[in-house]
Formats: structure tokens, C-alpha cells, sequence
């Protein structure tokens, strides 16, 4: 580790590279961009849960005067189902028929055909032509209803322990024997729960534009996690060769998990291969809203049992999570992160993919990890007071540390969760007096982080400054990051670093931004590339010299003689050396493209302050605190804002966000105004606590933070809500009507009816 | 149909522009008129990231027909910056890391700095308040209410 | 592809006349913060728009000759708040159109396009029956007024005649010892739609309650004029009883349904705590006046 004392760069709020543009209105979002001779795209969607398709007849629609073309599921390759294509951790048997669905309607706003026409506005009067005959079958849309026994089946392929059945998988950690350890436990807590399902929310909706040449050479400009993502998915659906595709990242509009995999893309290129035209599409709010994203809904049964000193010594936990209509839920998250703060000998965590008539979920930060944490932490809370235990107590005293061996399989080497809850613990926050019908909560969370392919080229300008370009888009500054650490390792003002995002043609494979793993394996990537740089500017200032290589060292931007045994030269700065880069062997730069190791995990631990209104049930978070393990911070500002902007989104989770379903089988708010996420009225200020427990694997000490900062927030406000009012609530959200019912008993209901 | 003839002004500049009737604002924004910093997030009023100032009062541009503009004067985000200098919101924004994604900056900006020409010194709950229209899911908002106010606080300190 | 025509008279027989013209394919633009919502929807498939705001009757806000006031129904919230007197006699009504949608809305909207909109949640609605606002009304036929509790007629839907268009809002003049207050149940701190809102209109003299007004809203089909509930208040010192005696009657007056913003439950019982909230707001405001 090169972890440098003294940074000048690293560590620093510095403007953001691309900060200038978004300020301004120039950054170029997914559908800001336009082509000469452009159509619209439009998706004509299913209209019900469930349901057989039997015929498709577009021939109105073909007909009507502007449309240039009418695609349905026989355009899109199909993937068999008894053979899986994984992408990543996509299936593309799954893939295939999310983007347009196949045998089936699989839920209400699942694609049947898309359209292109010189207008969005005949686009979508097209669509109304397009005469689909459907059976409509029984459809299901719940957890229970969808493992009841005489549940609708989904898929007819699909068998759990051998029966058709709606669960697409089961998945299980295990350390211990939890019988043996729960044997031994002096007090037991065990709880169920509940969540629903919550969109990760982002303010741009899908969009893309995309151009076919009559050579299939196709152009992609789309917002979205993951340009080689893009090109892979769209390959795959499509059947056009990746190297043929050109997939350019455009400014993504916040993505959370949920711009992880394709929805647009694929049509939009067969539409544009079958029109000759560029084609755009772009969603409205509704359609994000029915049909992509979110999370899982679920539920869970979680059982913690310690000796009467706190020590535990055996958990287990239920998870069911919901899929949507095809396999994939977020299962590994909640299984594999729940328990991992803890040193626990005995541990069984087992999860179950559960399909039903709802849109697919798509990952959304930490996916799955919230879930599971949301019950263990609630859990928890209520084995200390049992205990009579403060609660950051008991979990100091089972804390995971170094050489702990999580129940996911990996022994855990320096981390920095003990650090998170003594910080906590001496937080003013945490001691501060708390007036009537507030209270306080707390609870702690784990991420895995990730690190995986990333490439980048580094490339010095004639005139002697930088040009970085990386394969990964850009949600919440990393581009800023990158620059100060390349700025750093050259010794030049950060501002001659100028740091771009490349698309599929112009920079290596780079895997999604996701996972919290972009500054993790962009930063390594990026330095290989930089040392590289500096080993051949010291070369070129040696043979200047004719000196020996080694007797240069590189300081400050500039070649210096390492010692005065190697000579008396003036430096040669990195514009010297540039400017002599033609006669000293041609152009300056670097790039390095590794399957990036090293990751370590992240671990926050939280506080949030409370306030009821118990006459209505409105709960207020009127203070929050977020202590987090951030490795190194590399950009201060920009690793606060992932905390702030994680805990936002539980507090959405915690309080009002849901996915609300009509008696039809349908999503029946699907819009800003009745999918209540956080306003800027809601909120308190979001402190902040950056505790620095550098990676020992990274050579700045990198770890995720992105994900972390979502996994605690609901465990803390149901924590926090307890102490307020000394009730429990085991569902989430805790919107006014249940937090009513809860304070009044359900007496006051019968009584009202 | 044939399209109706709008005259306007925009940033201080006179525009014309051609539009269906049932055009939106920010349809004419983002398409005939090439402005595309105003976003759109919801088209139902919900974000906030189309807002621009009509005749000075703040308001949704995808709640506007855009015909209404027709003698008008419009102030969207691309008229912020005075040449090469950027507005105090915009500066400052930056130095706070108050954007992350950037899809609801140009209308945060907008909105704010519509606060800050009615009230020059707001309070905190005054900020959320106002800017209570424009959602964001990437920042939590803190920093930038702290912006808004660090601005506001400057802001009168140049003026004094 | 929409046979959509634009209209924006400069005086109101113009604008009548269009409107009645068009019949059903007719909307009327004020705000347009409701209308160009249902129209991106699909809701609401227009052929004529009738857009109002050059008129100048229904963008004023003017006083009446007998101390009261007459607002345009065009006028949207952010001028009227910046009116120098209005706020001081009505800061109930005024709190309540302002309080509807956001910032950028509240540029927009107005309390005519609320009432128009017919939904049983518009939160000027129940401030205005509380503040037993009289709506002037102009149609084919001539110039009529009703009372605000009048105007709706049931979700999406009011007594309006075809071709008639609301013009303004006369609010009557303020005896000594009179204010009002408006309070909303939602659950997010802006830009909900109420799931209870509760508008008090009051008169005090020597600490008891002379006259009174409530209007309940998104609780019924319908906003509410509860003149139980006033009858409580009435002749009483707002103590608790009397608020007690008050919130029943809202409660009791409730007809909700169960919906994705609220429960039948929940709104008959809030419907009552806001009704006490909302009064003491009112009267506290009245013994300053």
C-alpha cells in the first residue's frame, strides 16, 4: 500500500470534472441527445397481471401514416429456458422476456410490442392499433398468496422440491450448528417481518437513442450503470455482434441499482435496425414506475439468542424475497450481509426467491442487504433490552473484528466496525437529551463491496497535462476522485487532470458501476496506469541526463535527480518532458485493464432521532447521525453525499415509500405524488461521521461506500420510533395509518367500523 | 392543424418558436428551442427539474402550455451564468458537492435562486420549504440547503 | 394528431361564448396545474382551451364595497400571498391555497381551477366553505353566484352549467375578533394530497366563540360544510369539551373510503383531531384581531 502522509490531493474537496456542465444545463443526459432524421419509440404494455398471449396483430399499426416499424417478441433472440446465459448475475432466459414478453404477460406494464413513428404522438396511436388477443389467467401479487399451495404458477417450468411452484430458488449460509448454539442461549428473541417493494427512485427516467448503420454498425447513446453492460445485453437480444456495437455512456441521472440492466435499449435497436432511422426512446415516470425497478417486497423471521452477559450465540433468519414475475431477487444480500457485523459461532441464514405478478426487481442499493438488516438490527434491539443492555453495548461486545470468520465464508481482516460503534457510542448525538415523544434508535449494517474488471488509459497532452479516461459511469463523483488521486501521484494541480468516462470503443471492459466498487477498481487501475507514466518519465528525464533510471525520482510534477550522487540537473517538469515526448520516443501514456481484487467490506453504524405525532401517527426524523467505515476518503464531499443520500433513501423506506396494488393486480401509485419519497421539508441535516480504517489491499486504502449507508436506516428509525413510544413494529413502512393503529390498538378500528 | 407561432423571450433574448397547442413549456424547451437543461422527471409537477421562472415567479415548465409564453419572459438555467462567470448558486454548488447525478441541479438552481431574489437571508426550514418541490434521491438535500444558505449569506455580504 | 385549438380571450363574454361553444371538448386553462396533468395522462383529451388569465375580472383581487373581498378565480396563490391585506384577514384561506402542490405550483395555481378540479381533497375548498365564500358564476344565461359548498358535485364533478365559467370568489367582510385557519393531514411534510383537510372560520367576542364555520375535506365524495361541528363551537369558549363535542361531529360527518392515501379508520379519526388543532389556530389568531 503507497498510502502517501501529506496528500495534497487526496482528502480534498475539489471540484467535481464534470461539475461545470451540471451546473449549467450542458451535461448531456440520456435524452438530451437527438440525430438528424430521428423517430420516436414507443412500448405498447401489457394491460393485465397475468395472461397468455395468443395472437399479436400489428398490420393497423403498420399501417398507420408514420410508422416506420413494428417489433414484438419474434424479433427479439430467444433464450430457451432450460438453458441458462448468465450475464453477470443477469439470466438471460430472464432478459429476454423482460424486455418483451414471450409466452406470457407476466405483469401489468410487461412490453408486448414497440412502435416507431415520426412522432411520440403517432407512436402512441399505433400502439392503441396494435390488436393483442389475450387469455387472461388467475394472477397473484403477494408473498403468501404466492407460496399458498393453490397458488397461480407463474412458470410451468419452475419446481421447487419437485412440484411446480412460484420459489425460484433457495439460498443458504451456514456456519455452526444454530441448534447446538441455540442450546446454549440463556435469551431468545425471535421476530417476523415485513417490507414492501421500493423503487430505487432515480429523477431521470430510462432513456436512449440509438442508430443502426445498413452494416449493422450500431450506435447506443443510453443512460445507464454500465456501457459494456449495454453492449452485452443488447448483443445478446438483438443478435448483432458486440463489435459492432458502440455503446456511449451518456450522464446518468442517478440509478441506485436500478440502471443495472437493459429495458429500452434492445428495442429501440431493433426498431432502428428495421426502420433505417435513429430511434429514441424514453420513458415516462409511470412506465418507470410499472415496469422497471424496484426492490423486493419480503419477509422474514429472524431468532437471536445470547447468554445473559450479551454474548450471542446463535442466530438464524428466514428470508423471503420477492422476484417479480422472473427469477433473480436479491436473496445473497440479505442472507450473506445480515449477521455479518457479528462474531456468532452458530448461524443459519436461508433465503427463498419468490416470483409473482409484479415487475422484476433490479438491484437498488446494497440489494437485498437493507432487508436482512432491517430485521436483525430490529431483533437486536430488542435481545439489549432484554438484556437491559445498552444496545451499541451489545453489539461491541459481539462485534466482528479482525480474523472473525463471517458465515459467508471469508475471515475478515482489519475492518473497521468496532471503530463505527465506539464512534457512535462518544457521539455527542448519542448522549444528547431527547425531548417528549422523541426517541432514539440505532443499528448497524454490512456490505460486501466488490471489485471486478476495470480498465483505464492515461494519456499526457502535448502541452503537459492529463487526459484520464475509464470504463465506468459516473453517479456520484468518482470522476472527481479519480482526479485527485492522479494529480496526487503526478504531483500536478488537479485541475490539469481532466477525467472522462469512455465509451465501449474507446476503453477496455469495465464492469457496471455497482456494488460500491467503482473508485475501488477504477483507483487501481488509474494508478498501475499513472506509475506506469512516472516509470517512463523518469526513463526519458534519465536518458536526458544519461544517467541511470533509478537515480530519477518524481516529486511535485517533475523529474528530479534522486540524490546529489546521481548529478546536478535542473527538474524536468512533466510540460518539459511532454513537450520533448516526439524526439524521446513518441507519446506519453498508459493503460492497464485488471479483474481488480482486494475489496473489502464496509460497515456503518447509525443513530436517528425521532419524533411522533401520536394523534396522527406522523413520525419525523428530527436528527440523524451516519458513522460509517470509508477505508480512505478520497473526495470528502462526495463520499459524505453517498452517506447522505443512502440514509435518505431509508428514511423513504422506513416511512412512506411503498408499492401500492389495486384489486386489479395493479400498481395504483405510480407517480412522485403517491410514491411518497423524501422531500427536502422531510429531512433534518444528515451528519456525517468518516471513520478512515484504510484497505490494506488498495493502494489508497479504498473501500465502498455507496452501498453501506442504505443497510442500517430502517432498523434505526423502527429503533428510534420504540424508544419514542415504547410500541414495536415489525412491517415496514411505518406510514401514519399503521403507526395509529399501532399507538391506538386495533380496538379503535373495530370501535370506527 | 398547423402549428402556432410563439414569440418570447427567453434569457433576455426575443425568441420564436413553432408548437402544437397541447405542447408543453418544456417540450419547446427541450425540443424546438434546444434547451435541454431544463429535465424532465415526472411531467406532473412532482420534481421540480423543469423549473424555470415565468416573468420572474417560479414555476413548472411541464405545467405550462407552451402557446402561455407568447409575450412573455421566460429565465431558464442556460441564462444562469453571466458568460464565463457563474451565479453564486452555481459556484457554490460546486464547492459543496451539493449535485451528485445532476438531474435535479438545473432545477434546484433555478429554484433557488428564485428564494434568494424574494428572500435574501432564509432560514433553514424556509429553504426545505421552498425547495420542497424539487426532489432529489441522490444528495439526502443537505448539502444543498447548506449551499442555498452559505450562498444567501455571501450573497449579502457582496451587497453590503 | 390532437384537433386541439388554443384560446385566450381578453374579456369574459368572449371567453363564455367559446366555452359554451365547444361543450363537452371544452376546458377552461387558469394554473393549469391540474389540466396539463389529466391531459399528459390521457384523463383528459380536450378540443378547445379556453385559457383565462387575460381576462383581467379573474385575475384581480379587489375589495368589495362592504370591506369584503372579491378575488379573480385565475389568481394564483404566490400573488395572493403577496397581496398587503388579504393575508391578514383571511390567513386560513390564504395558507390553504398555498398550500397546495409546491413552490412552482403555487406560482400557478388558484383557488378557481381547485374548486373547478371538483376532487374532494383541493385544499382552498374547505377553507373556503369555512370562510363562506360566495362563487360568481358566468354562463350563456347570464351571471349567477352559489355558495363554494355548492359547486361540487361529487369526484371529478361539479354544478357548474355547460358553458358556465367560475369568475371570482367574494369573501365577506371581517367582524372584530374574527380569523380562520386551515390544517391538512398528509404524510410527507409538501407536496401530498390531503387525506384529511379540516378549514376553521371563527368569531370571538370576550373569549367565546360567536360564530363559526367548518369545512371538512377528503373525507366524502364531496367537501363538507359540518355545521354540527360549528354548533359546537358556537356559544362556547373553544374549552375542551366544546372542541371534544366539535371533533365528533367531523368525525361523524365523515363518508371516506379506504384508499392508497389513507384509510377509513384513519380519516375518521383525524378528521377530529384537526378539527381542535385547526380551531385553537383560529382563535388564537381571532383574539389578536
Amino acid at each position: 500500500m503507497n498510502v502517501v502522509t501529506n496528500n495534497k490531493w487526496i482528502g480534498e474537496r475539489t471540484i467535481r470534472p464534470d461539475g461545470a456542465d451540471k451546473v449549467t444545463g450542458r451535461a448531456a443526459f440520456a435524452a438530451d441527445t437527438n440525430m438528424p432524421g430521428m423517430i420516436w419509440g414507443k412500448v405498447l404494455r401489457s394491460p393485465h397481471p397475468h395472461a397468455r398471449i395468443k395472437s399479436i396483430d400489428t398490420s393497423k399499426a403498420e399501417a398507420l401514416p408514420g410508422v416506420k416499424a413494428v417489433v414484438s417478441a419474434r424479433d427479439v433472440v430467444d433464450f430457451p429456458v432450460d438453458k441458462s446465459v448468465m450475464l453477470g448475475i443477469q439470466d438471460m432466459r430472464w432478459m429476454c422476456r423482460n424486455v418483451m414478453a414471450r409466452e406470457k404477460a407476466l405483469f401489468p406494464g410487461h412490453p408486448i410490442a414497440a412502435v416507431a413513428a415520426t412522432t411520440e404522438a403517432i407512436a402512441a396511436k399505433a400502439c392503441e392499433l396494435i390488436e393483442v388477443e389475450y387469455e387472461v389467467l388467475p394472477w397473484v401479487i403477494e408473498i403468501d398468496d404466492a407460496i399458498a399451495p393453490d397458488a397461480p404458477i407463474l412458470h410451468d417450468f419452475m419446481k421447487f422440491e419437485g412440484k411446480p411452484s412460484n420459489i425460484g430458488g433457495r439460498l443458504e449460509v451456514k456456519k455452526g450448528d444454530v441448534a447446538e448454539g441455540f442450546a446454549q442461549a440463556e435469551v431468545i428473541v425471535e421476530r417476523s417481518f415485513t417490507t414492501r417493494p421500493v423503487h430505487q427512485g432515480y429523477i431521470e427516467p430510462h432513456a436512449c437513442l440509438v442508430s443502426v448503420g445498413a452494416d449493422n454498425k450500431t450506435t447506443i447513446w443510453s443512460s445507464s450503470q454500465g456501457q459494456f453492460m449495454v453492449r452485452a445485453m443488447t448483443a445478446y437480444l438483438t443478435g448483432i455482434p458486440q463489435s459492432d456495437i458502440r455503446a456511449i455512456p451518456a450522464e446518468i441521472g442517478g440509478g441506485f441499482g436500478g440502471k443495472t440492466i437493459v429495458y429500452l435499449e434492445p428495442l429501440a435497436t431493433l426498431l432502428a435496425k428495421k426502420s433505417g432511422r435513429p430511434v429514441k426512446m424514453v420513458m415516462t415516470r409511470e412506465e418507470v414506475m410499472r415496469a422497471t425497478g424496484p426492490t423486493s417486497g419480503s419477509k422474514s423471521t429472524v431468532k437471536i439468542g445470547a447468554k445473559k452477559d450479551g454474548t450471542i450465540v446463535a442466530a438464524q433468519g428466514t428470508f423471503y424475497l420477492q422476484a417479480g414475475a422472473l427469477p433473480g431477487s436479491p436473496n445473497r444480500g440479505a442472507v450473506g450481509c445480515s449477521f455479518s457485523p457479528y462474531d456468532i459461532p452458530h448461524v443459519l441464514a436461508v433465503g427463498f426467491d419468490v416470483l409473482s405478478n409484479r415487475s422484476k426487481v433490479a438491484a437498488y442499493r446494497a440489494p437485498g442487504a437493507p432487508i436482512g438488516a432491517y430485521a436483525v438490527e430490529c431483533v437486536l434491539d430488542e435481545l439489549a433490552e432484554a438484556l437491559k443492555m445498552d444496545p451499541l453495548d451489545l453489539r461491541l461486545k459481539n462485534a466482528a473484528r479482525q480474523g472473525t470468520k463471517a458465515a459467508f465464508g471469508p475471515v475478515f481482516p482489519r475492518i473497521g466496525y468496532v471503530e463505527t460503534l465506539q464512534a457512535a457510542k462518544s457521539h455527542p448525538h448519542y448522549s444528547a437529551p431527547l425531548g417528549k415523544l422523541q426517541g432514539r434508535g440505532v443499528a448497524s449494517g454490512f456490505w460486501f463491496n466488490a471489485g471486478g474488471e476495470s480498465s483505464a488509459q492515461v494519456n499526457i497532452t502535448e502541452d503537459g497535462n492529463v487526459v484520464v479516461t475509464t470504463g465506468h459511469p459516473d453517479v456520484g463523483g468518482s470522476r472527481a476522485a479519480i482526479a485527485n488521486i492522479c494529480a496526487e501521484l503526478l504531483g500536478i494541480d488537479y485541475k490539469r487532470v481532466s477525467v472522462l468516462i469512455g465509451d465501449t470503443a474507446t476503453i477496455g471492459f469495465s464492469n457496471l458501476t455497482g456494488g460500491s466498487r467503482v473508485l475501488f477498481a477504477s483507483a487501481i487501475v488509474v494508478t498501475q496506469s499513472t506509475d506506469k507514466i512516472i516509470a517512463t518519465l523518469k526513463e526519458r528525464a534519465a536518458k536526458i541526463w544519461d544517467i541511470d533510471p533509478e537515480a530519477v525520482k518524481w516529486e511535485n510534477g517533475a523529474a528530479h535527480p534522486a540524490s546529489p550522487n546521481a548529478g546536478q540537473f535542473e527538474p524536468l517538469t512533466l510540460a518539459e518532458l511532454a513537450a520533448k515526448a516526439p524526439s524521446m520516443g513518441g507519446p506519453i501514456g498508459a493503460g492497464v485493464q485488471l479483474n481488480t481484487e482486494g475489496a473489502e467490506g464496509g460497515f456503518g453504524t447509525h443513530i436517528c432521532d425521532v419524533e411522533v405525532d401520536p394523534e396522527l401517527g406522523i413520525v419525523r426524523v428530527i436528527r440523524y447521525t451516519a458513522v460509517q467505515d470509508v477505508g480512505r476518503a478520497i473526495h470528502p464531499g462526495y463520499v459524505e453525499g453517498q452517506i447522505q443520500g443512502g440514509v435518505a433513501q431509508g428514511i423513504g423506506w422506513a416511512l412512506n415509500e411503498e408499492y401500492i396494488y389495486n384489486k386489479s393486480g395493479k400498481v395504483d401509485n405510480p407517480g412522485f405524488l403517491d410514491y411518497r419519497m423524501p422531500v427536502c421539508s422531510d429531512l433534518p441535516m444528515l451528519d456525517t461521521v468518516m471513520v478512515e480504517v484504510p484497505n490494506p489491499k488498495h493502494p489508497q486504502g479504498v473501500k465502498g461506500v455507496g452501498e453501506v449507508p442504505l443497510v442500517p436506516v430502517m432498523a434505526a428509525v423502527a429503533n428510534a420510533i420504540h424508544n419514542a413510544l415504547g410500541k414495536r413494529f415489525y412491517s415496514l413502512p411505518m406510514s401514519p395509518p399503521v403507526v395509529l393503529e399501532v399507538i391506538e390498538g386495533p380496538e379503535t378500528r373495530q370501535a370506527a367500523e | 392543424m398547423a402549428k402556432l407561432h410563439v414569440s418570447t423571450t427567453i434569457n433576455g433574448e426575443p425568441v420564436e418558436f413553432l408548437c402544437e397547442p397541447s405542447d408543453t413549456m418544456l417540450d419547446a424547451l427541450r425540443g424546438p428551442l434546444g434547451l435541454t437543461g431544463s429535465k424532465e422527471g415526472c411531467a406532473s409537477g412532482d420534481c421540480g427539474a423543469c423549473s424555470i421562472t415565468l416573468d420572474d415567479r417560479l414555476v413548472c415548465s411541464c405545467l405550462m402550455l407552451a402557446v402561455e409564453a407568447e409575450g412573455h419572459a421566460l429565465q431558464t438555467i442556460e441564462g444562469m451564468a453571466h458568460g464565463d462567470k457563474l451565479h453564486p448558486l452555481q459556484q457554490k454548488f460546486l464547492e459543496m458537492a451539493a449535485l451528485q447525478c445532476g438531474i435535479c441541479t438545473s432545477g434546484m438552481l433555478v429554484a433557488s435562486d428564485a428564494l434568494l431574489r424574494k428572500n435574501s437571508k432564509p432560514s433553514e426550514e424556509e429553504v426545505r420549504f421552498w425547495l420542497a418541490g424539487n426532489l432529489c434521491r441522490c444528495t439526502g438535500y443537505d448539502k444543498i440547503v447548506r449551499a442555498v444558505m452559505e450562498t444567501a449569506d455571501e450573497m449579502r455580504e457582496a451587497a453590503q | 394528431m390532437t384537433e386541439l385549438r388554443y384560446l385566450a380571450p381578453a374579456t369574459l363574454d368572449e371567453a363564455v361564448k367559446a366555452f359554451a361553444s365547444a361543450g363537452s371538448a371544452g376546458r377552461i386553462l387558469a394554473g393549469g396545474t391540474d389540466l396539463l396533468v389529466q391531459m399528459r395522462s390521457g384523463a383528459v383529451k380536450p378540443g378547445v382551451i379556453v385559457d383565462i388569465k387575460k381576462i383581467t375580472e379573474m385575475t384581480a383581487i379587489e375589495p368589495t364595497a362592504d370591506g369584503g373581498f372579491r378575488i379573480g378565480a385565475a389568481v394564483p396563490g404566490a400573488v395572493l400571498a403577496e397581496h398587503p391585506h388579504f393575508g391578514k384577514a383571511w390567513p386560513g384561506l390564504l395558507e390553504a391555497i398555498n398550500l397546495i402542490g409546491s413552490t412552482q405550483v403555487q406560482g400557478r395555481a388558484s383557488a378557481g381551477g381547485n374548486l373547478c378540479n371538483g376532487s374532494p381533497a383541493g385544499d382552498s375548498v374547505p377553507a373556503l366553505v369555512a370562510a363562506g365564500a360566495i362563487a360568481t358564476l358566468q354562463g350563456p344565461n347570464g351571471r349567477r353566484e352559489m355558495k363554494v359548498e355548492d359547486v361540487p358535485a361529487g369526484p371529478g364533478r361539479t354544478n357548474l352549467l355547460p358553458g358556465e365559467i367560475l369568475v371570482s370568489f367574494t369573501l365577506p367582510p371581517r367582524p372584530k375578533g374574527s380569523s380562520d385557519a386551515y390544517l391538512r393531514m398528509i404524510p410527507r411534510t409538501e407536496m401530498d394530497i390531503a387525506v384529511v383537510g379540516v378549514g376553521v372560520n371563527l368569531t370571538l367576542k370576550d373569549g367565546v366563540c360567536t360564530a363559526a364555520r367548518v369545512g371538512l375535506g377528503a373525507v366524502a365524495p364531496t367537501v363538507l360544510l359540518v355545521e354540527a361541528a360549528a354548533k359546537a363551537l358556537i356559544g362556547s369558549k373553544l374549552d375542551d369539551a366544546a372542541l371534544k363535542a366539535a371533533a365528533s361531529a367531523c368525525s361523524a360527518a365523515c363518508r371516506p373510503i379506504d384508499d392508497k392515501r389513507g384509510t377509513i379508520v384513519y380519516r375518521t379519526r383525524v378528521a377530529g383531531v384537526l378539527l381542535k388543532r385547526t380551531a385553537l389556530i383560529a382563535a388564537r389568531r381571532a383574539a389578536g384581531n
